[in-house]
């Protein structure tokens, strides 16, 4: 139990109170009682209850204010602790990279993916085209550069997917409890049962067209149960905690309780889990397209390069064809897992 | 009319190894302006009793089987729960032992103090916050307005449980129950919470029903007494009374075991064994085992609470004898 950070003011109310009145409202009228306060509306604005978690209204009777005596809650302690975690800076970085490229590929690949000169097939990198040609004759970094905003766009719809069915579903069954949460976790068993890679090539190979979506909609639903079964559990074990009880007892209402004191408290590993699952999701779309049964040209993807790339052994005369989406999916991979491990560490206190 | 009235109240909860009857016809009331206060070991059923009182009994395993909590006349027990959750903090509040596990960790404290005001009054933000920090000041924590915006864990143990009784106190409700207020915090602290508490209830004029084990805690500030043992109440009296001449062996065991200035170096006097396994409770007087005054009559019949006195009651058959001895 951590002692108070802030020395508490002795039994003198007046001497230690008008000083830390006088900074909280800037308004310096030398009247100020603490009897007197409602009757002060310009002191209001810097004490209306902080939103944001370092909001931190006024300052420190003796002035000695600083870092350590701020007002933290779990998340802003969570971001002093991101920031100063390379794994963090490093992957964000690389992500805020990725993200800026997959919404605006122009910005370092002007040239169309999808032109391409068969003349040119497997030629070495030449000036202009780094990355050199791949069997059909494209421009492999143009193609690498492209294919990001497939990967980005599944990672990040399938997890926000995943995450808001999950805990909606996980959540809610947690709260209630009762015959929903028997049926929930009786149906998390069994989609814990179908192995997501044959799972994969049973589903997608059965529909025609597959499109990012179809990809995205197959991910979602097999990954679900996954967060479901997180949010039940630290829904579960925030529901026990006596605050939950003591707004109840307060006349918290059931939609209140869940939202205020209960989501707050319990989204923590669902972050964490949702996180290290994104780059396992951009695998997986790779892997699918891969094995043939993902995206589908002119969809340009990271794994169907990969599969074109080892078809016939083509890589062995031209290696660069395989290496440079590999390591482009490889990073991108790696940078997810490295946020998600800097972000379960900072959310979780018994790590420190 | 009595603020609140608790009838041949029965809870029983459903565990693996059978039901455990944790609350065995308790009856008690207490009146606007009134302390009441619940003493019991753990286990003796009375937060279990307040829980049913506030309505927040975990159900399932918990479950009320039998008996009438009238409030303000009303029983209940047979309002709808929508009716119910209205109540809860707008006329009757319940204060928590342990403030820190109390109070969400994510939320500044006049956050939540400000919720009070925004869920029942549906208050303004900015009017809300205002109230607040009101509140804070009334609880007398040092330079409320630069502390609302702190969190829970900045606050040291005894400013916690100001905070709480704030939040109790928000909507001014009629009845205030305190489960064990200050039992986790040290005893200079324990005073000023306390003293805080009978002042604000003498104010206020409202029914107070603290639940402690200590006896200490209880000698100033309380009324009546109810002494719970098994999910029974074995002894009621006005405290003077209870203090002065307990008229039941437990009560006896009880005051004997509070350390005293004037008998330093003897031994302390504790009572023997262990409070009853709820699942296993022993037949006839539930104390027997530990008792000892102890007859054969007390393994057969369990005794009932009866009345010995202008205000009081005992569940002794041997409670003359009690009396007399003294």
């Amino acid at each position: 139990m951590p002692e108070p950070e802030r020395p508490e003011p002795d039994d003198s109310e007046e001497t230690a109170g008008t000083p830390a009145l006088e900074v909280a409202g800037g308004a310096a009228e030398l009247t100020a009682s603490p009897t007197a306060v409602p009757e002060r509306p310009a002191a209001a604005p810097s004490t209306a209850p902080a939103a944001e978690p370092g909001g931190e209204p006024g300052g420190e009777p003796g002035g000695t204010g600083g870092e350590p005596e701020r007002a933290r809650s779990l998340w802003s302690d969570a971001w002093l602790e991101l920031r100063r975690n390379p794994v963090f800076l490093i992957a964000g970085a690389l992500i805020v990279f990725l993200v800026l490229i997959s919404v605006w590929p122009g910005l370092i690949a002007s040239r169309n993916p999808l032109a391409c000169s068969l003349s040119k097939s497997l030629d070495p990198s030449a000036p202009g085209h780094p990355f050199g040609f791949d069997a059909q004759g494209c421009d492999v970094y143009t193609r690498v550069v492209h294919g990001a905003r497939t990967s980005v766009t599944v990672g990040v719809l399938a997890t926000a997917g995943v995450a808001a069915l999950g805990s909606l579903l996980g959540g809610l069954a947690g709260f209630f409890g009762g015959w929903w949460d028997a049926v929930l976790s009786r149906l998390t068993d069994i989609f814990f049962g179908i192995p997501i890679m044959l799972g994969g090539l049973v589903f997608l190979s059965m529909t025609g067209s597959r499109s990012v979506w179809t990809v995205i909609a197959f991910i979602v639903l097999l990954g679900w149960p996954q967060i479901a079964r997180i949010a039940r559990g630290s829904v579960i074990a925030t529901k026990q905690n006596d605050y939950v009880l003591a707004a109840r007892a307060l006349g918290a209402s059931n939609s209140r309780m869940l939202a205020r004191h209960i989501l707050p408290n319990a989204v923590a590993p669902v972050i964490v889990t949702a996180t290290i699952a994104l780059g396992t999701y951009i695998a997986l779309e790779a892997t699918l397209s891969f094995l043939g049964v993902g995206l589908q040209p002119p969809t340009v993807s990271w794994g169907a390069d990969i599969s074109d790339a080892s078809q016939g052994m083509q890589f062995r005369n031209a290696p660069h064809i395989l290496l440079y989406p590999a390591a482009a999916l490889s990073l991108t991979v790696l940078a997810f897992i490295m946020l998600g491990d800097a972000v379960r560490d900072a959310l979780d206190p018994k790590l420190r | 009319m009595t603020l609140l009235e608790v009838r041949d109240l029965h809870v029983e909860f459903s565990t693996r190894d059978g039901v455990a009857r944790a609350v065995n016809g308790v009856t008690y009331g207490v009146e606007a302006g009134e302390t009441l206060a619940v003493l019991g070991e753990s286990g003796s059923g009375k937060s279990v009793t307040a829980q049913a009182v506030m309505g927040i009994l975990d159900s399932p395993p918990g479950r009320i089987t039998g008996g009438e909590i009238l409030f303000e006349g009303r029983d209940l027990l047979r309002l709808p729960e929508e009716e119910r959750r209205r109540l809860r903090g707008a006329r009757m509040a319940m204060i928590f032992q342990d403030a820190l596990s109390a109070l969400n960790p994510v939320l500044s404290v006049g956050y939540q103090l400000a919720e009070m005001f925004r869920v029942h009054q549906k208050a303004s933000r900015r009017e809300a916050a205002e109230k607040a920090v009101e509140l804070m000041d009334r609880v007398r924590i040092p330079s409320a307005r630069a502390r609302a915006g702190d969190y829970p864990h900045q606050f040291s143990g005894g400013m916690r449980q100001r905070i709480m009784i704030a939040m109790a106190l928000a909507l001014e409700p009629r009845l205030i129950i305190a489960d064990e207020p200050t039992t986790a915090l040290d005893v200079t602290v324990q005073a000023q919470v306390m003293e805080l508490l009978a002042d604000l209830q003498r104010e206020y004029q409202m029914g107070l029903i603290l639940i402690t084990h200590d006896l200490g805690v209880v000698a100033d500030v309380a009324d009546r007494i109810a002494v719970m043992y098994a999910g029974h109440i074995v002894e009621s009296a006005p405290v003077r009374e209870l203090y002065g001449e307990p008229g039941h062996p437990y009560t006896k065991g009880l005051l004997d075991s509070v350390p005293r200035l004037d008998q330093k170096g003897r031994e302390l006097d504790a009572i023997k064994g262990l409070p009853p396994n709820l699942l296993r409770v022993p037949p006839g007087c539930a104390f027997h085992p530990r008792c000892p005054m102890a007859r054969g009559v007390c393994r057969r019949d369990a005794p009932p609470l009866q009345q010995i006195g202008a205000e009081r009651s005992s569940a002794c058959h041997f409670w003359k004898e009690l009396l007399d001895a003294r």
